[in-house]
């Protein structure tokens, strides 16, 4: 019972991790309709922010406290200058900025080489995230660890302030506004280009969060970027394009398939079948959990 | 979420005495490209440069496919790799077994001790001539399935370039994790014999690279078949507007299929003679890197464009070699740079440089004219 159990807290904790990369690709891809590859590097910024604060702030319950925040400005700031550089000339060919991106990711995997070298690097957790809290006790423990409990709590939170954001701020009506009739948002005299600067500000910020997550659950290093990306993309494909809950939803269920399936068999087969189980919803849902629905033939 | 390419594509039908030009100007081009790779390279380059130019020529041959699926078919594939992968594994298990010689396993199965006999998917590749006949037609067929599924379903574009991309994540991890039957991260390696020739002889190392030159005209011919037949014009209509094809009674899904499983069938030829050529295959040549890759030259040297998808690919992979020998870090900066600037500023790739200097030109000689 408390192996079942103990799975499915590790499948829930995969799915935390899966929802924060994916989070704020589901503003940059899922509203916007950009597919942006460098959105693992600005992960990988996120991860290297901690890792600078962590040399100098002594106190890595402190350095993580303040890598959030900074993490959040210094990968929103990366993004918002690649969409000013680049993609804005790219919006009506959304597979270009795929390919245009993917060369920005390589140059910047090679910028962190050079400035932090090839191998992995590492930080400290706090004490307080470094135990566990034991939910049964005796001779067949359930334990749950508090690093995962904060990533999926960082998850929970992360959804909600950006639900909130595009539900009740004038910025989130905004960006609505603008995905949902670019030209009638511009009639009625809002700033496009702005907006989707600041959209893309926060989705890289967001990115950026994920990377200060993924410090406490694994290594640091140039590719890790590459290695969750196309995790992130399923994420949000499945969820259905444009839809938050449809990417909550799916993240959950995939980590718990992915546990499931790697106690049953290995993790390469896990990750095989894990797809085909996505090419088969596909087949019965092709635009995803969710659908935008609309009458536009395209 | 269609894409429109502002490149003009449009494969012109011409008739009378311009259509017997552009005629004798294909078959001039052809034997030139036949004369460079069969008589001027051969002389001009030395026997390891020319071992390169072959594996060169084996990113082109994917680049053909990718031409055609992409460039023509807009179907973005980001998962070259597999099908480069499926073909290479084909050959190079065929030649690991016959290198074992009869009644043996492989050297790194006998290495792990984990198999005293071949595993049973092995067997078949014993036989030369269903492990000739696999190397294309089972990427075609790993094709046909996944695009059957994909195109009924109307998947497409970031859809259809995001999930082969996942498939060629999913097939270099599943890979690694059989160690024992595939190799695992070292792939098939040291393949000493290429159907009873020794490949340690650089004269058998010259006839591989013979073999993948006159395959490379051989699909490059192809494909322009392709291209200037019916269902090429098809094709390119399906990328501009699925929805009027549609209207007109025709299925984009069985359109796409066909472009999208010549394109692997044309990749697993490439896998299959890149393993003599180089000795070796792995997980490490076939995953999202690698795919990805296998669409810079084509995209650089114009995606739409047979020449410019061939010429970029050959000299994408050749300025990678040169570049990353004499400064291996800068290489990828640049790398990443050209391939901004090739599609950001210049969609159509270098080849539609021609096409811009060529309408210039002409519209200098109208305003001279005027004048």
């Amino acid at each position: 019972m408390t192996v079942i159990l103990g799975q499915m807290f590790t499948g829930i904790s995969i799915g935390a991790v899966l929802l924060l990369i994916a989070l704020g690709l589901s503003l940059t891809f899922g509203q916007m309709n950009v597919i942006n590859m460098a959105h693992g590097e600005f992960i990988m910024a996120g991860a290297y922010t901690t890792y600078v604060l962590q040399k100098s702030i002594s106190s890595a319950g402190i350095s993580l406290i303040v890598a959030l925040p900074v993490a959040f400005l210094v990968s929103g700031a990366l993004g918002a200058l690649l969409e000013w550089l680049l993609i804005r000339r790219l919006y009506l060919r959304p597979l270009d900025t795929l390919l245009v991106t993917w060369g920005v990711s390589l140059m910047l995997q090679q910028l962190a080489r050079d400035i932090f070298g090839a191998p992995n690097v590492q930080t400290r957790a706090p004490d307080v995230l470094t135990g566990h809290i034991t939910v049964i006790g005796g001779d067949d423990p359930l334990t749950f660890a508090n690093n995962r409990l904060f990533i999926l709590g960082l998850a929970i939170a992360a959804v909600v302030a950006l639900s909130l954001t595009l539900r009740l701020t004038p910025l989130g009506r905004r960006i609505r506004a603008v995905v949902q009739n670019r030209d009638l948002a511009e009639v009625s005299g809002i700033s496009t280009g702005r907006v989707d600067r600041t959209a893309f500000f926060i989705g890289s910020g967001l990115a950026g969060v994920a990377g200060v997550a993924l410090t406490l659950v694994g290594p640091i290093g140039p590719t890790m970027g590459t290695n969750v990306i196309i995790d992130a993309f399923l994420v949000i494909v499945v969820g259905g394009i444009g839809q938050l809950k449809g990417s909550v939803i799916v993240a959950f269920v995939l980590g718990v398939l992915q546990s499931v399936l790697e106690y049953s068999t290995t993790v390469s087969v896990a990750k095989v079948l894990v797809l085909v189980a996505i090419v088969a919803f596909l087949q019965w849902r092709p635009q995803g959990l969710y659908t935008l629905r609309t009458r536009s033939l395209v | 979420m269609t894409t429109t390419t502002p490149v003009a594509t449009k494969p012109k039908q011409l008739t009378g005495v311009k259509g017997r030009f552009a005629a004798t100007r294909t078959a001039a081009g052809f034997a030139a490209g036949a004369v460079v790779l069969f008589a001027v390279a051969p002389l001009a380059l030395s026997d390891f440069r020319l071992g390169l130019l072959a594996k060169y020529l084996c990113t082109a041959m994917v680049a053909v496919g990718i031409c055609l699926a992409w460039g023509r078919g807009g179907l973005l594939t980001l998962g070259q790799g597999v099908f480069f992968g499926l073909g290479g594994y084909a050959m190079a298990m065929h030649l690991k077994i016959a290198d074992a010689g009869p009644g043996q396993v492989p050297d790194f199965m006998q290495l792990y001790g984990t198999a005293s006999e071949l595993p049973w998917w092995w067997r078949p590749f014993a036989n030369p001539g269903f492990a000739l006949a696999a190397t294309v037609l089972l990427p075609m067929a790993v094709a046909a399935i996944l695009g059957s599924f994909i195109f009924r379903r109307r998947v497409k574009g970031a859809y259809f370039a995001i999930l082969s991309q996942a498939l060629a994540a999913a097939f270099a991890i599943w890979l690694i994790g059989q160690q024992a039957t595939t190799g695992g991260t070292n792939g098939l390696t040291d393949i000493q014999g290429f159907f009873g020739y020794d490949l340690n002889d650089p004269v058998n190392q010259r006839m591989v690279y013979f073999v993948i030159a006159a395959a490379l005209l051989l699909l490059i011919a192809l494909a322009r078949q392709l291209i200037h037949s019916r269902y090429g014009e098809l094709l390119v209509a399906v990328r501009d507007s699925e929805e009027r094809v549609r209207f007109l009674g025709y299925n984009p899904a069985n359109v796409k299929l066909v472009a999208y499983v010549v394109a692997a069938g044309m990749a697993g030829l490439a896998g299959a003679l890149f393993v003599p050529a180089v000795g070796i295959i792995s997980p490490a040549l076939i995953g999202i890197v690698p795919s990805i890759e296998l669409v810079i030259g084509a995209a650089v040297g114009g995606r739409a464009s047979l020449v410019g998808a061939v010429l970029g690919a050959v000299g994408v992979a050749w300025a990678k070699t040169a570049l990353s020998e004499e400064f291996p870090a800068a290489w990828t900066y640049f790398q990443g740079l050209l391939f901004i600037v090739a599609l950001a500023f210049l969609p159509g790739g270098l080849a539609s440089l021609v096409g811009i200097v060529r309408r210039r030109r002409s519209n200098q000689a109208l305003a001279g004219d005027a004048a």
